[in-house]
């Protein structure tokens, strides 16, 4: 094949992806940058400056949002890690071959439910006529019906819900490549189970957490339809402020400002993260093995 | 008081017997292989003694205390894996300190022992490469020093020299042969290889279908097996299938199955009417004369040149090809010559048919 032919199915290949990241990430992006720089002094008269972001510094209610966002999405983060990584662990090393594909798909299934629906499939177990409460009272837990919805807990298992599938497809792919000689030689060399867990299983599946908690992460603090369902009118969450914005107030200044500003913050805790954690990039998930 | 002995060990996975009654004693700092085919229940053996399988029966001590209820991390027996099962998220240093730290080693001596042993297998200074920046035989090396570093009473090798190239390989037995009698370690070594398990061994087991078929210097197996899978897996040998016609004290005459009559030595209770295997090295057989057994005649075939290791190829009457290590004759002889092959009775060995053979 000659040069020029070569060339041109490379740019043909690239082409996809090029006009995806061009056209619906970095030029979305760019809009949404410029319109948050923009300060409205009077009808269709606007300015360049600062002013919507030195709005958001003065307004404590959406500071506080932005933090409290950050804050439930790291514990989202950590209990998916928690929860997910006893379940990659067996389905990529304890579970025999054959269950191995039937238990992956397993939690593949809920994938096949949009989000909204999952989530009204949580309001009709836990709210207080819900499956929950009834079977309670029926049971003599309790004496009346309970409300389960609408607090920081039902919106925490919800989010955790949606996400921990995006923990465990990294965690199973890491794991699965570590040999199991690799264990057996930690124990054979005298650790115990804590110490192969600590440093051998743990640091062999890092490019798996590091890649599980940054995708988690993102996606709950991008989340919008389960905190705000589960979470009703106290979920306070970030997204729903960017939503009240451009739709209730139409304000696109000011959502856009908040969208900026949840992408930055983001983007900070999760670099916080790599650097509190002592890992990188580039010896995690952009390792090649 | 021997290094390791096992005591009619058994395992089975449900119906199947992977390992059968087997019993070994291993002398403190000898080297001992186990030698079989793959799926001879070898690896199993070696498991139990680490301790990642439990014994279905008998018995193993280490140093003469039985092991069988100890988890595999206190036991003081260390383990080459056959592929090494080097940690790759720690560096040299590490992947050695490893088995220090498990320890409970004070902090401030593990450089030290890194550095020493690391020095014994010659190879100072490596400490902060990275294990995939070490070759083959480096990586070797490091996975033997990472466990003789925590001087256990028994180092089990399981077949490591398997992924290396045949170069390396032949570098490697001859190494692990020295590192073993510096070290001063009893090594228990496993292997498919029979030229591995002769050149390193001081004793061998030759274990097939789950069972040791003999025990014994390389030197025995070789020259006196005790019976027809030994005969055929330790060393070259050529096979020649027939009847005993008649039997004459420690000897017997054979009918060959595509006629001929030999005379060799009779190795196991076969009788009169028996059907039987001849086995007989290379080097035993002779061209041209009759050296007692009755002579075979047959054609040169080819001859493989290969220095002092040269074999004549002969294609007997019956149609079988036999290897002929000759010395003498291989220079005088020439493809397509008719010639006669014969042996001395006393080194042959007739055993019973194996079975599928």
């Amino acid at each position: 094949m000659s040069r020029d032919a070569g060339r041109l199915s490379l740019i043909l290949l690239f082409a996809p992806f090029a006009l995806w990241i061009g056209l619906l990430i970095i030029l979305p992006q760019i809009g949404i940058g410029y319109i948050s720089l923009r300060e409205k002094v009077g009808i269709n008269e606007y300015e360049f400056g600062f002013k919507n972001y030195a709005d958001f510094a003065q307004a404590a209610v959406y500071r506080n949002t932005l933090f409290r966002t950050a804050w439930i999405s790291i514990l989202v983060t950590m209990l998916a890690l928690v929860l997910g990584f006893p379940i990659s662990y067996y389905i990529a090393k304890i579970a025999r071959e054959r269950s191995r594909a039937a238990l992956f798909l397993m939690c593949l299934i809920p994938l096949w439910v949009s989000d909204l629906v999952r989530a009204y499939g949580w309001i009709v177990l836990l709210r207080e006529t819900g499956v929950v409460s009834t079977a309670l009272v029926s049971m003599g837990v309790i004496n009346e019906p309970i409300e389960m919805l609408y607090n920081d807990v039902t919106v925490i298992i919800g989010l955790v819900y949606t996400v921990i599938l995006f923990m465990i497809v990294p965690l199973v792919s890491t794991m699965q490549g570590m040999d199991d000689s690799l264990l057996e030689a930690g124990f054979n060399l005298g650790g115990s189970r804590l110490t192969v867990f600590r440093r051998i299983v743990v640091p062999y599946a890092m490019p798996g957490i590091v890649a599980g908690c940054i995708i988690v992460f993102m996606i709950t603090a991008g989340s919008y339809l389960t905190p705000v369902l589960l979470g009703g009118k106290n979920s306070s969450w970030f997204t729903e402020q960017i939503y009240n914005q451009f739709i209730t107030r139409y304000n696109w200044e000011a959502g856009a400002t908040f969208g900026v500003l949840l992408l930055l913050f983001t983007s900070l805790v999760v670099w916080l993260g790599l650097r509190l954690t002592g890992q990188s990039l580039a010896t995690t998930v952009a390792k090649d093995t | 008081m021997n290094d390791l002995s096992c005591v009619g060990v058994t395992k089975k996975f449900g119906d199947f017997t992977a390992v059968r009654n087997v019993s070994l004693e291993v002398p403190p700092g000898s080297f001992f292989s186990i030698l079989g085919p793959s799926g001879c229940g070898k690896t199993t053996l070696m498991r139990m003694i680490a301790g990642f399988e439990t014994p279905s029966a008998g018995d193993i001590r280490i140093k003469g205390e039985s092991v069988i209820n100890l988890a595999p991390n206190k036991r003081n027996v260390k383990m080459v894996f056959q592929h090494l099962a080097l940690f790759p998220m720690m560096n040299v240093g590490e992947n050695i300190a490893y088995g220090l730290r498990c320890q409970g080693e004070q902090k401030s001596e593990i450089p030290e022992k890194v550095r020493k042993v690391l020095d014994r297998v010659g190879l100072p200074g490596v400490e902060d490469k990275r294990i995939e920046q070490l070759s083959g035989g480096q990586k070797q090396r490091i996975a033997i020093a990472r466990c003789m570093v925590l001087q256990p009473d028994v180092l089990l090798l399981d077949e490591p020299l398997g992924a290396l190239d045949l170069k390396l390989r032949e570098h490697m037995k001859i190494e692990l042969k020295q590192l073993q009698e510096r070290f001063e370690t009893t090594f228990l070594y496993i292997t498919h290889d029979q030229s591995e398990a002769l050149v390193m061994s001081d004793q061998v087991a030759v274990m097939n279908a789950g069972g040791f078929e003999q025990i014994g210097s390389p030197r025995a197996l070789y020259d006196d097996p005790v019976s027809g899978f030994v005969a055929g897996f330790v060393g070259d040998a050529n096979v020649l299938p027939g009847t005993i016609d008649e039997v004459r004290g420690g000897e017997a005459r054979v009918i060959l199955d595509g006629g001929g009559a030999v005379l060799a030595r009779l190795a196991d209770d076969s009788n009169t009417g028996d059907r039987v295997e001849i086995f007989v090295r290379p080097e035993a057989l002779r061209i041209g004369g009759d050296n007692g057994s009755g002579s075979l005649s047959g054609k040169v075939d080819s001859l493989l040149f290969n220095g002092a290791a040269s074999r004549i190829l002969v294609r007997l009457d019956t149609g079988q090809l036999v290897e002929v290590a000759d010395g003498d004759q291989a220079s005088e002889v020439s493809a397509h010559d008719a010639v006669t092959v014969s042996w001395q009775p006393d080194r042959s060995r007739i055993f019973v048919r194996r079975p599928g053979a």
